[in-house]
């Protein structure tokens, strides 16, 4: 008797003492779950509803989904997000491996540097758009510029181009985010054990076949960890847009968080909006679950290694 | 023939000089081992040679050309690390053949490479195999065969044994060492561990704080000390020092350890005369004190009888380390594990004088 409750008490004890962590983990953890999940399973519900102002009772099956999915403007949406999506990750990871590579080199006032290129990641999308909408108004920005110089023929216009338009927003969100592929970047460069590229020194390989042979493959963890969080940024992205073109000229810009508003807050189509975030929803799935299931054999094989 | 020489080398990182004066020369065909404690700088003075880091001044030669400003490629040289180093993404094979296809050795030759270092150091089997499905013993057999297909003039061992474990670490030994034996090759061999520069060298560098203090066959690096460093850092258990007065006899010169009723005399080469009267450290190696029946061969006063305090007493096996005390001093033995001595008892012992070091106790230069 004694002796249980002697097991007991440091038990009890330890409980409470831990008290505070468990607080500060559990608690946000449960509040931050409550809410996306119960919000996640409301958008699916009313997406199965035909709620238009106000969310309303009913079951109208897939009938949201065929009418989003036949609508003109989720097409464009759909259509923008790929190029939009594969242009930026692409773009961004190319300008942020060869960012690391350059800081790489041991250059003076790397730390300086290193914060500049880091630093757009602190500043707010809205921001991000709004300035770069001016820097590419034709009327204020670059092309005045430039044509104030005297050169009067030039013309840089995209924003109002609507073939060009969709790449004035990969521009602003490339500028915004390779810097975070260059901090994760340039980690992984400074993780490379010296004593692989002193033997490949050794071996007579120069610069490149240096990088090409010997470093870069060992980012390619870095490289699929950049492109599935630059993949979610891409198919989530609204603010931007918003910003920068706010879906046009036209609708020659419009991403699906856009139609998602659209439908819900200016057409008062609740269901349809509903059923375009669900959409969304499964698209995002469709990147996180590979990327999921890759860290899982990964890390089972670093176990078993 | 010469394979390196390195003349008066130096290397300073700011105002902290790493390697100071540094003079070796090695012959074709040997075995050198730099041995030192960690940031004693042999590992920088093995990247000078290598052309990885640049000395600040002197002169490196590899087989009688000066190759100050040669890149590590053009040297004619081959490095196993100590992490191995193997590159990760490549298979066993392509890490072999890395360096002839950055050299652009055709095919054909790369195969017929391969396939014989591949049999000389038994890892055909693995070829395929990326490193990370390879245990620690057979990824260091790639990273030597990764030097051995280059055939080069001079092979750099960087403590290529210190990630194994201890059963491994003496397999690898010995086999590095027929390796040797075998191919002929040139070796400059980095470690920490006296017992590799022991058992693998045949002439070993010992370096403390950027100086190469002996260089020396292994033998004379063990039995004639060139000072106290050296006679404390080769040799487990180390060799006992002790303080000792020299005095004049009428058989020679003897040293007198301690003080009392516990007065040990030894006989000390007549080179170490000058010193008589004066204090001296007397080095004389575990071995050298053993059970008294130990027979230490015919040349007279070869042998002293000594009587000492047992206070520690350590069986490994093999042999009995005992920890005895003379006057003021410690000394350890090595006793046959056969005799059984007692705590607290004083014993007999037979000591053999023939390899008694004198040491000078201001600077610990050897005096005889």
């Amino acid at each position: 008797m004694s002796e249980t409750a002697a097991a007991r008490r440091p038990k009890v004890f330890g409980l409470v003492r831990r008290l505070p962590e468990h607080l500060t983990i559990w608690l946000p953890l449960l509040l931050a779950a409550g809410h996306i999940v119960s919000f996640s399973l409301w958008t699916l519900w009313v997406s199965f509803t035909p709620s238009t102002l106000l969310p309303e009772f009913g079951w109208v099956g897939l009938h949201n989904y065929t009418a989003v999915l036949a609508t003109r403007n989720w097409r464009i949406a759909f259509d923008n997000l790929l190029l939009f999506g594969s242009a930026f990750v692409v773009l961004s990871l190319l300008t942020g491996l060869g960012l690391a590579i350059l800081l790489d080199q041991r250059i003076r006032g790397e730390n300086v540097l290193r914060s500049i290129f880091l630093y757009p990641m602190a500043v707010s999308f809205v921001v991000t758009g709004t300035v770069w909408s001016w820097l590419l108004n034709p009327g204020v920005g670059v092309q005045k510029f430039v044509n104030d110089f005297g050169w009067m023929s030039f013309r840089f216009d995209w924003l109002i181009n609507r073939d060009m338009a969709i790449w004035t927003i990969v521009m602003a969100a490339v500028w915004q985010s390779a810097g975070f592929g260059m901090a994760l970047f340039l980690a992984g460069l400074r993780s490379v054990d010296t004593d692989l590229i002193k033997a490949a020194q050794i071996d007579g390989a120069g610069p490149f076949r240096l990088y090409r042979r010997v470093i870069l493959p060992t980012l390619w963890p870095i490289t699929v960890t950049v492109v599935v969080i630059q993949l979610q940024f891409a198919i989530t992205t609204f603010d931007l847009v918003r910003a920068l073109t706010g879906g046009g000229p036209g609708i020659a810009t419009l991403l699906p968080a856009l139609v998602v508003y659209d439908f819900m807050f200016q057409r008062g189509l609740l269901g349809r909006g509903a059923a375009a975030a669900v959409l969304m929803l499964l698209t995002l799935l469709a990147v996180l679950l590979p990327y999921a299931a890759w860290r899982h054999v990964q890390a089972r094989q670093a176990a078993r290694a | 023939m010469s394979a390196l020489t390195v003349r008066d080398v130096t290397k300073q990182f700011g105002s902290a000089e790493v390697l100071t004066g540094i003079n070796l020369d090695i012959a074709s065909g040997e075995f050198t081992v730099l041995v030192g404690p960690s940031g004693c700088g042999k590992s920088t003075l093995l990247n000078i040679i290598a052309g990885l880091e640049r000395q600040t001044t002197g002169t490196i030669e590899i087989g009688g050309r000066v190759v100050n400003d040669v890149p590590p490629k053009d040297r004619d040289i081959a490095m196993v690390f100590q992490s191995y180093a193997l590159y990760p993404s490549m298979t066993v094979r392509q890490n072999i053949t890395f360096g002839m296809e950055c050299r652009n050795v055709p095919r054909a030759q790369r195969n017929e490479a391969v396939a014989r270092v591949a049999k000389l150091l038994q890892i055909e089997a693995m070829l395929d195999r990326k490193p990370a499905q390879l245990s620690g013993g057979q990824r260091q057999r790639v990273a030597m065969g990764r030097a051995l297909v280059r055939d080069p003039l001079l092979f750099l061992f960087d403590e290529p044994l210190s990630n194994l474990d201890a059963q491994l670490r003496t397999e690898m030994r010995m086999e590095i060492k027929q390796l040797h034996q075998r191919l002929g090759s040139t070796i400059v061999y980095v470690t920490h561990d006296q017992i590799e520069a022991m058992t693998l060298a045949t002439r070993i560098a010992v370096m403390r704080q950027g100086v190469v203090l002996q260089f020396d066959d292994p033998e004379t690096v063990y039995n004639r000390p060139a000072n106290l460093f050296v006679a404390r850092f080769m040799g487990a258990p180390p060799m006992n020092t002790l303080s000792a007065r020299l005095e004049a006899t009428s058989d020679g010169t003897v040293a007198v350890i301690g003080g009392g009723e516990t007065v040990i005399r030894f006989p000390v080469p007549a080179a170490a005369a000058s010193w008589i009267g004066r204090q001296v450290v007397l080095g004389i190696r575990p071995e050298c004190i053993a059970e008294p029946t130990r027979y230490f061969g015919d040349a007279p006063g070869a042998t002293v009888m000594i009587a000492a305090l047992v206070e520690v007493i350590e069986p490994t096996g093999a042999e009995t380390i005992v920890v005895l005390r003379i006057g003021d001093e410690r000394a350890l033995a090595r006793v046959s594990p056969d005799l059984h001595y007692r705590l607290g008892e004083t014993a007999r012992f037979a000591a053999d004088t023939r390899k008694i070091n004198l040491f000078d106790p201001e600077t610990g230069d050897r005096i005889a």
